[in-house]
C-alpha cells in the first residue's frame, strides 16, 4: 500500500512541490489526486529528504493543497505488445480508439537506455523514398535519424506523409523479402486539422494496420508533450529490437516538444540557456534522437524523421540548431520554392544526409550516384549564386558559361526537385534525370566526375541543343 | 527501484537529494573522490564540499535513486588504468570499456551500476626487460617493453610517483599487468600497470618548441594552416560544416605514432563508424591496421553528461602515458562545446553564479589547463614525445563569438575555420581560408623545405596571395560581373578558381584523393603555377584570356588529386599546358 501524502506546499506553472517523510526515487511517477477524484500523473524532478518537486503531464488546473500525492514506486513505463500496431493512442499511451484495453506483452521503461556505440551497426541501407531530392542528393538509410526542418504553413506534412507511403528498400524487394516499414506516429501539440490529414492518409491507405499513433494535439496538456516521444521511441525500440521490425518513426512537432521543455525549465526557475531554452536541451534532445539505428545482430531497425518547424524561419534558432547537432543531416523546406509551386518545395543546399556515402554507389544504388549528386550540388550552388548577380548585371553580361548554369539551376528546380507528392520515382528515374540536366554543361565542367562515369552517361546531344 | 533492495554498498553516507546527473549526500569525503552512490552503487564524484554537505556528480543515469540510500566512497581521485591493452580499445568517458561492458550487460544498451577496468587484468602479455640486474632506475624510466599491438611496442615504465633504486631483478616472460616485473631493492614492484588521476598532468622534464608539423595528408591544412606535433588546433563550425569529417580524416591519415579519439557527446554512429572502419584502414606509415595504434573513448549524446565531463580528461591522461613512452600522441576531441556544455549543465544544478552565456566562471581556465596538457616535451626518462590536441567547437548558430570558440581561439595556435557557405556548395574541407591561421607555420617551414621541396614556403606564398587577390576581385564581380574585369584579372579568377578546385577540395570519400603526401600536396599547388606562369607569358603576347582557359588540357588539373602515380601525370600535364599555350603565340 502506497503511502498518501496530503502535503502539497506549492503549486507553480506545471510544478506541484510537496513535503515527504519518506524517501522518493528520482524520476518516480507520481499520481496527485483532486478533491474531485480526478488523477493526474506527475514525475519526479528533484528529491530530497524531506520535499520533492513534482512535474504533472496533465497540467496543474484543479490541484490544490488539499489533493492527495501518491509515489507509485518505480518509474514511467510503457505497456508494450505487437498488437499495438493498429492503435491510436493519446499523448500519454492511453487508447482514445474505442479499442480495448491494451494487454501488455512487458512493460518498459520510457527514458530508455543508451545503445552502446560498441554494439551499433553503422547504417547502410538504402532506403528509396521515391523522392528525388532525398533519393538523389540527400539519401536516407535504414536506421537514420533525418529531420526536416521547415517551418508554419508549409507542406511538411505532404513530404512525410508522402516518404511513409513511399519508402521502400528495393535491395531487399529484390530478394523477394519484406521491405515495408512499422511506421510510429508522435504528434505532440499539432492542430485536429493536421491530425486528420495524417490520419485519414494511414486510413486510406492501409498504413493504419501497421502503425501505432500517439496523439498529443495542441489543445491537450503542454507537459505530456515530454511523455508522447518517449513513450513513442519505446513502442519503437520494441517492435524493432525485440519483434524484429523495421520502424520509420515520425515525430511531429518538435518546436512544441521543446516549447514545453522551455515551460518546465522556468517553472523550475533553472538559468536558462541561448533564447530562453534550458541549458540541458541538448542532451534531453540527444535522448530522443540517439534512439534510431541498427544494432548488431538485430533484425529490426529504427528511422527516425522528426519534424520542426523552425521559429521565424530561422535556422540558428536553438532548436533546429540543436537537432542538427545531432541528427544524422537534415531536409529543409524551402517557403520560395514552395511559393514557386514546387512540390516537395526541398531546398537541397542546405540540406544534408550524413550517412548518405556508405548508401549508395555500386551494388546499393548505382556506380555513379555519389558523384551526380556532388556534381549536381556544386552546378545548382553555381546557378543559385549567379541569381543574385543577373538581378544587378542582366543576363546580357553574363558569359557563355554562367548562362548556362543559369539555365541549369531553372530545370534543376523544375525538373529534380518538382515532382509532387504522389509522383513515386525509383533510383534510376532520379539518377537519369540528373543526367540529363548535367548534359546541359560542356563536358569539361563535369570535374567531380569519374571520366568513364561521363563517357557511359553523358548526353552528346543535350549541350548544343540548350545553347538557344 | 532500487528501494529495498540488498546492496553491498557500504555506507559511508546517505543521500540528502537527487536532481539528475547531481547528488547531494551527508558523507565525509575529499574533493575529487570517487565514491558510488545509492544501492546500485552507480559511480560518481565528489565536486563540492559546503559545511555537511557533499555535492557528487554522477557518471550514470540516476532515475530511481531516493534520498537515504547509501554512499561509499572510494577515498581515491578518478583514475585511469595505463598499461598494455588500451590500444584497439574503445572507453565510456570514465574507461569503462564499452565491448566489456556488452559482455556483462549482455546487452546492446547500457544498464549502469555495471563496473569493469580499463584494461583487461588477466590477459598475459610478452614482457622483455630493458633493464639487467644491479641497473638503477629513476621515475619514468622504461624498464621493458610489450609488443601490444603490430604497430606498437608498449615501453613498462616505472611509475612517476615512485623512488626507484637499484633492479635486483627483472624478468622476461608472460604475464599479467599486476604481476611484478622489474623488482627495486627498496621493494618497490614494477607491474605492467599503473593508476593516475585524470585531473593531473603527467609529469615531463621540459616542453620544447615544436618544429616538426603533425602531417595531416590533407591539403590545405599541411599546405596553408600546419600544425605542430605538440601543437593545438580548433576546428569550429556549425552543423555539417565537416568537423567530424576533419577529425577522422585526421585519426586516419595524421603521422601520429599513437591516435586518441574522444567523441565527447556526439553521435553513436559516429563512433561505431571508427569502429567498423579502423580495423580495414591501413596506417600509411606501417601498413598496419588503424585500429592498431588508436584508442577511442566515446561519451555520446545520450549517454550521462557528467561522464562526458570527465571523457577529454581520460582521453588526455591516456595520451600523455603514450607521451612519456617517446610516442608522438594526436588527440581529437569531438566536441569540446559538449564538455563545455556539461560543465555548464553540472554548475548550474550546483546553482553557482553562471558567467557569460551560464557557462561558469573558470571555463576559461579549465579550457586553458586542458590544452596546456598539449605540447612537444623532453620526458622525465630522457625520450622526446608529443601531444598534439584537436578539438572541434560546435559555436551555436555557428555563431563565432561565443564564449567556448572565444576562450578557445585565445589558447590553440592554430584555427581551421569551418565555413557553412562552402559546405552548401560542397566544397569540402570546407576550411574557410580567409579566416583560418596557423601560428606555426613560420617555425615548420624548415622542415617542409628540408624534407619536400625548398621553395615550399615561396609556392605557398603565391598560393595565398593569388586567393586573397581572388577575394578581393570576387566583390567587383559581384557588383559588375566577370566579363568587365580587364583580362589579367579574368585570368587571375581562373588560376584561383584551379587553386580552389583541385588544391583545396579533397574529398574525404575518395579512395585516393583522401590522403595526399606533402609532396603530392607540393606538386598539384606547383602544377597550377605552371599554368599560371605559361598563361600569364601567353596573355602578355596577346593571346585572349577565353582562349588561354579554353585549352584542352586544363581540366586535367581537377584530376590529380584522384591520382595515385600523379608524378607521371603532372609531368605531362605540365608539358602540355605549356605546350599549347606556346603554340599559340
Ligand atoms: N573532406 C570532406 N570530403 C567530403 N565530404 C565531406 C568532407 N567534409 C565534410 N563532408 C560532408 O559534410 C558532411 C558533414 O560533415 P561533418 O564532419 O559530419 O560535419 P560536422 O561534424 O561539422 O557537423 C559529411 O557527412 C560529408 O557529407
Ligand atoms: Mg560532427
Amino acid at each position: 500500500m502506497q503511502k498518501e501524502y496530503k502535503t502539497i506546499t506549492e503549486i507553480s506553472g506545471p510544478l506541484v512541490f510537496a513535503e515527504v517523510d519518506e524517501p522518493v526515487g528520482y524520476n518516480e511517477i507520481v499520481e496527485i489526486e483532486t478533491p474531485d477524484g480526478q488523477i493526474r500523473r506527475g514525475q519526479v524532478l528533484e528529491t530530497t529528504s524531506d520535499h520533492v518537486a513534482i512535474q504533472v503531464f496533465e497540467g496543474t488546473g484543479g490541484i490544490d493543497r488539499k489533493s492527495s500525492v501518491r509515489f507509485l514506486g518505480e518509474t514511467m513505463k510503457m505497456k508494450l505488445t505487437e498488437d499495438l500496431l493498429g492503435r491510436v493512442l493519446d499523448g500519454s499511451g492511453q487508447p482514445i480508439d474505442g479499442g480495448p484495453e491494451i494487454e501488455p506483452d512487458k512493460r518498459e521503461d520510457i527514458v530508455g537506455e543508451a545503445i552502446n556505440p560498441y554494439s551499433r551497426e553503422y547504417p547502410a541501407e538504402f532506403i528509396q523514398t521515391g523522392v528525388s531530392a532525398i533519393d538523389g542528393m540527400n539519401t536516407l538509410v535504414r536506421g537514420q535519424k533525418l529531420p526536416i526542418f521547415s517551418s508554419s504553413g508549409q507542406p511538411h506534412n505532404d513530404l512525410a506523409l508522402q516518404i511513409a507511403r513511399q519508402a521502400t528498400v528495393p535491395e531487399e524487394e529484390k530478394e523477394g523479402g519484406e521491405s515495408e516499414f512499422a511506421v510510429i506516429f508522435g504528434a505532440m501539440g499539432i492542430t485536429a486539422e493536421e491530425a486528420n490529414e495524417f490520419m485519414d492518409d494511414f486510413e486510406r491507405t492501409g498504413a493504419l494496420e501497421r502503425s501505432v499513433v500517439f496523439m498529443n494535439l495542441a489543445d491537450d496538456p503542454a507537459t505530456e508533450r515530454t511523455l508522447t516521444p518517449r513513450l513513442a521511441l519505446t513502442t519503437a525500440e520494441y517492435l524493432a529490437f525485440e519483434k524484429g521490425y523495421h520502424v520509420l518513426t515520425i515525430l511531429t512537432d518538435m518546436t512544441n516538444y521543446c516549447e514545453a521543455l522551455r515551460e518546465i525549465g522556468a517553472a523550475r526557475e533553472e538559468v536558462p540557456g541561448r533564447r530562453g531554452y534550458p541549458g540541458y536541451m541538448y542532451t534531453d534532445l540527444a535522448q530522443l534522437y540517439e534512439r534510431a539505428g541498427r544494432i548488431k545482430g538485430q533484425d529490426g531497425s529504427i528511422t527516425q524523421i522528426p519534424i520542426l518547424t523552425m521559429p521565424s524561419d530561422d535556422i540558428t534558432h536553438p532548436i533546429p540548431d540543436l537537432t542538427g547537432y545531432i541528427t544524422e543531416g537534415q531536409i529543409i523546406i524551402d517557403p520560395d520554392l514552395n511559393s514557386q509551386g514546387i512540390k516537395p518545395p526541398i531546398n537541397v543546399l542546405p540540406s544534408l544526409s550524413r550517412l548518405m556515402d556508405d548508401g549508395i554507389g555500386e551494388g546499393l544504388t548505382r556506380a555513379d550516384h555519389a558523384d551526380v549528386s556532388d556534381q549536381l550540388y556544386a552546378a545548382y550552388a553555381e546557378g543559385e549564386d549567379l541569381r543574385d548577380l543577373v538581378n544587378i548585371v542582366g543576363r546580357e553580361a553574363l558569359s557563355e558559361r554562367d548562362n548556362k548554369y543559369l539555365d541549369f539551376a531553372d530545370r534543376f528546380e523544375a525538373e529534380f526537385v518538382q515532382q509532387g507528392f504522389t509522383t513515386d520515382r525509383d533510383i534510376e528515374e532520379t539518377l537519369e534525370i540528373g543526367w540529363d540536366l548535367l548534359s546541359m554543361l560542356p563536358k569539361e565542367e563535369l570535374n567531380r566526375i569519374d571520366e568513364d562515369l561521363i563517357e557511359e552517361h553523358y548526353r552528346e546531344d543535350e549541350s548544343v541543343e540548350v545553347e538557344a | 527501484m532500487s528501494q529495498g533492495q540488498t546492496s553491498d554498498v557500504r555506507e559511508d553516507g546517505v543521500i540528502e537529494s537527487v536532481s539528475g546527473p547531481v547528488v547531494t549526500a551527508d558523507l565525509d569525503a575529499r574533493m575529487n573522490d570517487v565514491v558510488y552512490v545509492g544501492s546500485e552503487g552507480l559511480m560518481g564524484e565528489v565536486i563540492e564540499i559546503e559545511g555537511d554537505v557533499t555535492t557528487i556528480q554522477v557518471y550514470e543515469e540516476t532515475s530511481g535513486v531516493s534520498s537515504g540510500e547509501p554512499v561509499e566512497t572510494t577515498g581515491q581521485p578518478l583514475t585511469v588504468d595505463l598499461g598494455p591493452g588500451m590500444l584497439d580499445s574503445i572507453y565510456d568517458g570514465v574507461q569503462r570499456p564499452l565491448q566489456v561492458l556488452e559482455e556483462k550487460m549482455n546487452s546492446a544498451f547500457l544498464d549502469r551500476g555495471v563496473d569493469a577496468p580499463g584494461i583487461d587484468l588477466d590477459e598475459l602479455w610478452e614482457f622483455t626487460p630493458e633493464v639487467a640486474e644491479g641497473d638503477t632506475v629513476e621515475p619514468g624510466d622504461i624498464v621493458g617493453t610489450v609488443p601490444e599491438t603490430r604497430t606498437i611496442d608498449h615501453k613498462v615504465m616505472v611509475p612517476p610517483d615512485y623512488e626507484g633504486g637499484e633492479v635486483v631483478e627483472a624478468e622476461s616472460g608472460n604475464f599479467t599487468v599486476d604481476e611484478t616485473v622489474v623488482e627495486l631493492d627498496n621493494g618497490e614492484e614494477i607491474t605492467m600497470h599503473q593508476e593516475w588521476p585524470v585531473r593531473q598532468q603527467r609529469p615531463a622534464s621540459e616542453k620544447q618548441t615544436p618544429t616538426e608539423p603533425l602531417v595531416s595528408g590533407q591539403r590545405i591544412l599541411d599546405g596553408l594552416f600546419p600544425i605542430a606535433k605538440g601543437g593545438t588546433a580548433a576546428i569550429p563550425g556549425p552543423f555539417g560544416s565537416g568537423k567530424t569529417v576533419t577529425q577522422h580524416q585526421l585519426a586516419k591519415w595524421a603521422d601520429a605514432d599513437i591516435v586518441v579519439y574522444v567523441g565527447c557527446g556526439e553521435r553513436g554512429n559516429e563512433m561505431t563508424e571508427v569502429i567498423e572502419d579502423f580495423p580495414d584502414l591501413e596506417d600509411p606509415t606501417t601498413g598496419n591496421p588503424l585500429m592498431d595504434r588508436t584508442t577511442l573513448i566515446a561519451n555520446t549524446s545520450n549517454m550521462p553528461v557528467a561522464a562526458r565531463e570527465s571523457s577529454v580528461y581520460t582521453g588526455i591522461t591516456i595520451a600523455e602515458y603514450f607521451r612519456d613512452m617517446g610516442y608522438n600522441v594526436a588527440l581529437m576531441a569531438d566536441s569540446t562545446s559538449r564538455w563545455a556544455e556539461a560543465m555548464r549543465e553540472i554548475s548550474s544544478r550546483l546553482e553557482e553564479m553562471p558567467g557569460e552565456e551560464g557557462y561558469p566562471a573558470y571555463l576559461a581556465a579549465r579550457l586553458a589547463e586542458f590544452y596546456e596538457r598539449a605540447g612537444y616535451f623532453e620526458n622525465v626518462n630522457g625520450t622526446e614525445g608529443s601531444v598534439s590536441v584537436i578539438g572541434a567547437v560546435s559555436p551555436p548558430g555557428g555563431d563565432f563569438s561565443e564564449p567556448v570558440t572565444q576562450n578557445t581561439l585565445r589558447i590553440v595556435k592554430t584555427f581551421w575555420a569551418l565555413d557553412a557557405d562552402l559546405a552548401e556548395r560542397r566544397h569540402f574541407p570546407a576550411i574557410n581560408w580567409t579566416e583560418s591561421y596557423s601560428l606555426y607555420r613560420d617555425q615548420l617551414d624548415p622542415w617542409f623545405e628540408e624534407n619536400v621541396e625548398s621553395d615550399w614556403s615561396e609556392q605557398r606564398q603565391w598560393a595565398i596571395d593569388t586567393l586573397d587577390e581572388e577575394a578581393e576581385l570576387q566583390e567587383i564581380v559581384q557588383l559588375v560581373g566577370k566579363d568587365a574585369l580587364p583580362e589579367d584579372q579574368q585570368l587571375t579568377l581562373e588560376v584561383a578558381r584551379y587553386l580552389r578546385e583541385a588544391w583545396l577540395q579533397q574529398n574525404a570519400f575518395h579512395d585516393v584523393d583522401t590522403y595526399c603526401s606533402p609532396e603530392k600536396t607540393y606538386r598539384i599547388l606547383g602544377a597550377i603555377k605552371t599554368f599560371n606562369d605559361e598563361a600569364f607569358d601567353a596573355l602578355d603576347a596577346g593571346v585572349p584570356v577565353e582562349e588561354i582557359t579554353d585549352i584542352e588540357s586544363l581540366p586535367r588539373l581537377n584530376r590529380i588529386g584522384v591520382q595515385e602515380d600523379y608524378n607521371e601525370f603532372v609531368d605531362e600535364l605540365e608539358e602540355d599546358i605549356a605546350s599549347e599555350l606556346r603554340e599559340m603565340y
